[in-house]
């Protein structure tokens, strides 16, 4: 691949940030407020080829980097958006990419970056085993040419906006694994035509994420679905980590950016005692203060995904940049929301929206101080906690 | 069919606007910049055209460096190339000036359709097409909101005012200015932005062109600009009640003019 030069990235910024003009704020708040899912946005997004950014030019995609997906994602979010309803395929690709046999990338990846194929969602978490994933506990069993596969999934997003499902089970049982990150397998679950049972339940959640308790009884998935080898899916999940971490903090610094102006205009407008509330430090400071932490990270996120980008080891850089960007972003929403005063918990100024939006940030698709203990043990060599 | 479209960057709707110390243009460094409005849909219009038709789409544009990312962005959406005029002085304001650099530009090359926006969000003059045309020697039309091209000939629908229209048939090589809302404009494709890298853009300037920027210079000059005050007057209207109604009524017919 080569190195995409600057004026493409801008143009790629810009691009996105014209697309995103013709779903202004309105369009955000009607999809949040009645629990809709973006289809009109996530359709242009996918028509101009967004979504297949990562996927490689032979497959049908554009063969770009983690820097240039990551920049659509943030601008995604700068616009007042919520990228949460598409990011999905780009964090989960690299997977895909990495680990898929040819012939699933030909069966599969034309299809995504046309647009005909939903990549969007992927069945991890578990009640049981929240973030200690090695310990999830959804069973696939195989019987010839199929896997039987039981069990249960909790906050699993856009299951019924997706036709394909990345779906992480056990094929081993815990207690004969000698090496407990081994025995976990990755597959491809066809949501357009499944055997067995696949029950989805809504889940009502503080964000309009169509986020669901997903049962699965006797689900039957063809061997062929089967990602890499058998054992191994912890691993290739693990080997997504960073691109996900990356993309996420570029979608912290879009909200962040998004605060930080909505709220240095409005400090700047808004007249209270004869004077712009901008005037007072108690009301500037934390927002130039936010806005310092914001471009700080973002630096940070830049310096992971060249590296990603250059194929070099990034895992420390890529955690920081999450941790950095989603932290900042949600400082940023908090000092909005106290510009705002009364009117940011009002849904006309969006502010309350984005503001639940960016909370996700710091917990989910990893808490923070999942991020940290990757920091404190696996960087600076401090005892393990799990 | 080989059609030119010209294309404006002209500051961001929502750019701040300070003006300068003198008072004679705004702060250019507060400024950022998109492609004009009615430009872009004259793009669209091209596109169109040559998916219907067949041929090849031209953009250029008049102003200094920033303006390659207009062009930049027209050759993502899928014109083949590009024509630079690198002038950062007396375009601003002429629109002579500017009509004048791009028939130099473009003179010996046989355009079929040239398209250029109706007006632009900045100065609004809506001379630029309209000159353009007498310049290359072809009949034009404005304020257009519908092409067709049938048998080699033109039809267009015009906008005139009160809702209403008005249709005119036209030869070709012609010129039309495009009026916003007549399509809905693509996006850039990821691809296409790809793709732009490695399509032409021919950067030529004034002098190149032998057009003078003095001459611009002399014909225009820009003395000040400013924000409109707002002022407030009370005006008290004395008298018996039945004349100063009719006082009333008349200065709200005359000087207000709500009635
Ligand atoms: C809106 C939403 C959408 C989601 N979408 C998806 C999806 O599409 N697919 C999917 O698979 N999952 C999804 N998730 C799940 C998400 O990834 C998990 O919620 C997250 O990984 C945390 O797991 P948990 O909720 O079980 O928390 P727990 O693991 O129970 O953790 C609770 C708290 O304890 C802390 N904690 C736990 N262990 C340690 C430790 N060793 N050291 C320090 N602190 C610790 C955690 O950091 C956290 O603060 C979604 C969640 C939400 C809220």
């Amino acid at each position: 691949m080569d190195v995409p030069t600057k004026e493409e990235r801008t143009a790629i910024r810009e691009s996105v940030r014209q697309l995103c003009r013709d779903f202004p704020d309105p369009y955000w708040r009607e999809v949040d407020k009645k629990e809709l899912y973006p289809h009109a946005f996530v359709d242009a997004l996918t028509k101009s080829g967004y979504l297949a950014a990562l996927i490689p030019e032979e497959y049908g995609g554009a063969g770009l980097g983690i820097t240039e997906a990551s920049i659509i994602l943030e601008e995604i979010n700068r616009a007042g958006g919520n990228s949460t309803a598409c990011h999905a395929q780009m964090y989960i690709m690299g997977t895909l990419l990495r680990h898929g046999s040819e012939e699933q990338k030909r069966r599969y990846l034309p299809g995504i970056a046309r647009g005909d194929l939903r990549l969007q969602a992927f069945a991890i978490t578990e009640p049981n085993a929240g973030s200690e994933t090695t310990r999830i506990e959804t069973r696939a069993v195989r019987n010839g040419d199929r896997y039987i596969v039981n069990g249960q999934k909790i906050f699993i997003s856009r299951v019924k906006q997706s036709d394909l499902m990345l779906l992480l089970a056990r094929t081993t049982p815990y207690d004969e694994l000698q090496d407990k990150t081994r025995g976990l397998s990755a597959f491809i679950v066809d949501l357009r035509n499944v055997k067995g049972k696949l029950e989805v339940q809504p889940l009502d959640l503080m964000i309009n994420h169509h986020t669901n308790t997903v049962f699965l009884e006797d689900v039957e998935i063809p061997a062929e679905n089967l990602i890499g080898e058998e054992g191994m899916g912890f691993r290739y999940i693990i080997d997504g980590w960073n691109a996900e971490r990356i993309l996420i903090a570029a979608e912290s610094v879009g909200d962040g950016r998004w605060f930080i102006e909505r709220a240095s205009k409005y400090a700047s407008e808004r007249v209270v005692f004869g004077r712009p509330i901008g005037v007072n430090q108690g009301i500037q400071f934390p927002i130039a203060e936010a806005y310092a932490h914001i471009e700080a990270a973002d630096l940070m996120r830049y310096e992971a995904a060249a590296k990603f980008d250059r194929r070099e080891k990034c895992g420390a850089e890529a955690n920081m940049a999450k941790y950095l960007a989603s932290e900042a972003a949600w400082e940023a929403a908090n000092v909005c929301l106290n510009t705002f005063g009364g009117y940011g918990f009002a849904r006309d100024y969006d502010v309350e929206r984005k503001f639940r939006e960016t909370r996700l940030l710091t917990t989910a698709p990893v808490s923070n101080n999942l991020v940290l203990a990757f920091l404190g043990q696996n960087v600076l060599g401090m005892p393990r906690s799990y | 069919m080989k059609i030119l479209v010209c294309v404006k960057q002209v500051p961001a709707k929502d750019s701040p606007l300070r003006l300068t110390e003198d008072s004679t243009w705004i702060r250019d460094a507060d400024l950022s910049y998109e492609t004009n409005e009615p430009d872009a849909f004259a793009l669209e219009e091209a596109l169109r055209l040559k998916e219907k038709h067949g041929g090849e789409v031209v953009v250029a544009s008049v102003g200094p460096a920033r303006v390659q990312q207009a062009i930049r962005e027209a050759l993502s959406k899928g014109a083949d190339r590009a024509i630079h005029i690198d002038d950062d002085s007396g375009s601003k304001l002429d629109s002579f000036f500017t009509a004048q650099l791009i028939a130099e530009a473009v003179r010996s090359e046989a355009f079929d359709l040239v398209l250029t926006g109706l007006q632009s969000d900045d100065l609004g003059f809506a001379q630029s097409g309209v000159i353009l045309a007498e310049l290359l020697g072809l009949p034009h039309a404005t304020i257009i909101m519908e092409v067709e091209v049938i048998d080699g000939r033109l039809k267009v629908k015009r906008e005139l005012e009160g809702g209403w229209f008005q249709w005119v048939e036209m030869p070709l090589p012609s010129l039309l200015t495009i009026q916003s809302g007549i399509n809905k404009p693509r996006y850039a494709t990821l691809k296409g932005i790809k793709a732009a890298k490695t399509k032409e853009i021919r950067r030529v300037t004034p002098a190149e062109l032998g057009v003078k920027p003095d001459e611009a210079a002399a014909r225009n000059q820009l003395r000040r600009i400013y924000v409109p005050v707002k002022t407030k007057k009370t005006e008290f209207i004395e008298g018996p009640p039945k004349e100063a109604a009719a006082k009333l009524v008349e200065k709200l017919q005359r000087e207000a003019r709500v009635l």
